[in-house]
């Protein structure tokens, strides 16, 4: 197998930085710096960097920008005013996803799509063999974009120390273009994927190290750390946020996800609405839950989850939380059971007892 | 890069024991290894008495990356767990070599030592 990966702008940062790196999505990418629950811990209490420059980036515009748009995602398109963002699903017919993404809307006429690393090249395709007679056009943007998630408490006053862009009136999942560390042209997005506040900042590639160190000397007396895509999963586990390949895929609907909020049949017609409002409407088969455990050991993904002797689902993904002290995780269990008392999993031949959580470990 | 003690043995899988004139030995991994699985959360060690044949799983260690198994460098009987690993996991990090040995056991067949590797050995395996 020769598989090429692909670097970021901040490969060489990573490596000065001692990150350890390992191949993800095609890419090469730090796992981490430190350690995972130290990492984990400062994006909870002070502040940490991630390079999320993997994750691509496609831009729509055109006349019939948002009207194309609103065909090929479950949420509400049109709606998006100028300078906010919005988290949405992309279906199959058969209600499978084909990727979850943040859509920000840069003009009437034009969007800034945020992809998944894995499925940008996909993501690009499907858009463009959707296009019908729509007046819009689908750029791939990855490779001019560089982003970095800045998260954690302490996130606002620290960026605050690299721009002149005032901060305090960016509303949740609203954005700005301006200058950061001297670099213009950035998108500074209050969003994140950690469960605390912070900002994503989209970068011209070519700035992404410079705004990088900036943030990091700025930071640092404030405790600011890098931190790596070890913290980045358990950190969006805390807080119950979906990864493409485990809690949503091709075969797991945002219905079974738990994201029905996301699925708007108020709009009239849109790719896999049939098959989601069917599942709506008469319960999907199976559906995504969360939990916890009171054990030591870590259910990892493809763990088997048991209604007594019955094997009912499986672990989508699993971690140790750094906050509960605990291991987590989340687990498709098939219908009728996604409420149980009585579930357990299977770890190495020991049956442990599912904790069923209904609401995430962090907000 | 990892440090590898001259005065102890060890296995291609990243375990290190420590043999005493006594016939018993101390088990544990080594420096790399704590190193590649990053934050150790659990240690799981048999029950003293256990007995395990050479290459053995004698546990498990988990990280919040992975779970990995621990083998047995020799033929042996467990005579201690390190109970310290219960509440204190990340002693596997801190101290592969000290704080964070795994079991002593009782060697059963002397022989299987020459087996292992040396110092020299195993870091020319890294």
């Amino acid at each position: 197998m020769s598989e090429t990966l692909s670097r970021t702008p901040l490969f060489a940062l990573h490596v000065e930085l001692g990150g350890r790196i390992v191949p993800f999505a095609g890419w090469e990418m730090p796992v981490q710096y430190t350690g995972i629950i130290e990492e984990h811990m400062a994006v909870r209490k002070t502040a940490g960097l991630f390079d999320v420059s993997h994750m691509g980036e496609a831009r729509v515009r055109g006349r019939d920008a948002a009207k194309f748009l609103d065909g090929i995602m479950t949420n509400e398109m049109a709606t998006i005013k100028v300078g906010m963002a919005r988290y949405t699903v992309m279906c199959q017919p058969d209600g499978g996803c084909v990727d979850d993404l943040i859509v920000y809307r840069l003009a009437e006429e034009e969007f800034l799509i945020c992809l998944n690393a894995s499925n940008a090249p996909k993501d690009i395709a499907w858009m463009r063999s959707h296009l019908g007679s729509h007046q819009v056009e689908v750029l791939d943007e990855c490779a001019a974009w560089a982003q970095l998630a800045l998260q954690g408490p302490l996130a606002e006053k620290i960026l605050a120390l690299v721009t002149s862009t005032p901060l305090a009136s960016i509303k949740r999942f609203g954005f700005v273009l301006g200058e950061v560390a001297g670099a213009t042209g950035c998108i500074i997005s209050r969003t994140g994927y950690t469960g605390s506040p912070g900002f994503e900042l989209y970068l011209p590639a070519a700035s992404a190290e410079k705004v990088a160190r900036a943030l990091l000397a700025a930071g640092k007396p404030h405790g600011l750390v890098p931190a790596g895509l070890g913290a980045r999963d358990s950190l969006r586990l805390e807080a119950n946020y979906p990864l493409y390949g485990h809690e949503i895929s091709e075969r797991i609907s945002p219905i079974q996800a738990g994201l029905g909020w996301t699925v708007k049949f108020t709009k009239p017609d849109f790719i896999g609405r049939e098959a989601l409002h069917r599942q709506a409407q008469g319960g999907p088969t199976s559906s995504v839950v969360l939990f916890s455990l009171d054990d030591r050991r870590i259910a990892r993904q493809g763990a088997v989850v048991y209604s007594g002797e019955t094997p009912v689902g499986e672990v989508l993904s699993g971690t140790q939380s750094p906050v509960l002290g605990k291991p987590i995780g989340t687990a498709l269990v098939a219908a009728g059971h996604a409420a149980s008392a009585s579930l357990t999993v299977d770890i190495r031949g020991n049956r442990i007892p599912l904790h069923l959580a209904t609401e995430p470990f962090v907000k | 890069m990892s440090n590898v003690p001259a005065d102890l043995h060890y296995t291609k899988d990243h375990e290190w024991i420590k043999v005493a004139a006594d016939g018993t030995a101390v088990i544990g991994i080594t420096d790399h290894a704590q190193a590649a699985l990053g934050d150790v959360t659990f240690v799981d060690l048999p029950k003293v008495g256990a007995s395990f044949n050479h290459g053995d799983v004698f546990g498990t260690v988990e990280s919040v990356k992975a779970a990995s198994d621990l083998y047995s460098p020799i033929s042996c009987e467990v005579l201690e767990a390190n109970s310290d690993l219960n509440n204190s996991p990340d002693l596997v990090n801190r101290e592969p070599y000290g704080g964070a040995w795994m079991i002593k056991v009782k060697v059963k067949n002397p022989a299987e030592l020459a087996a292992l590797l040396d110092a020299a050995g195993y870091a020319a395996t890294l």
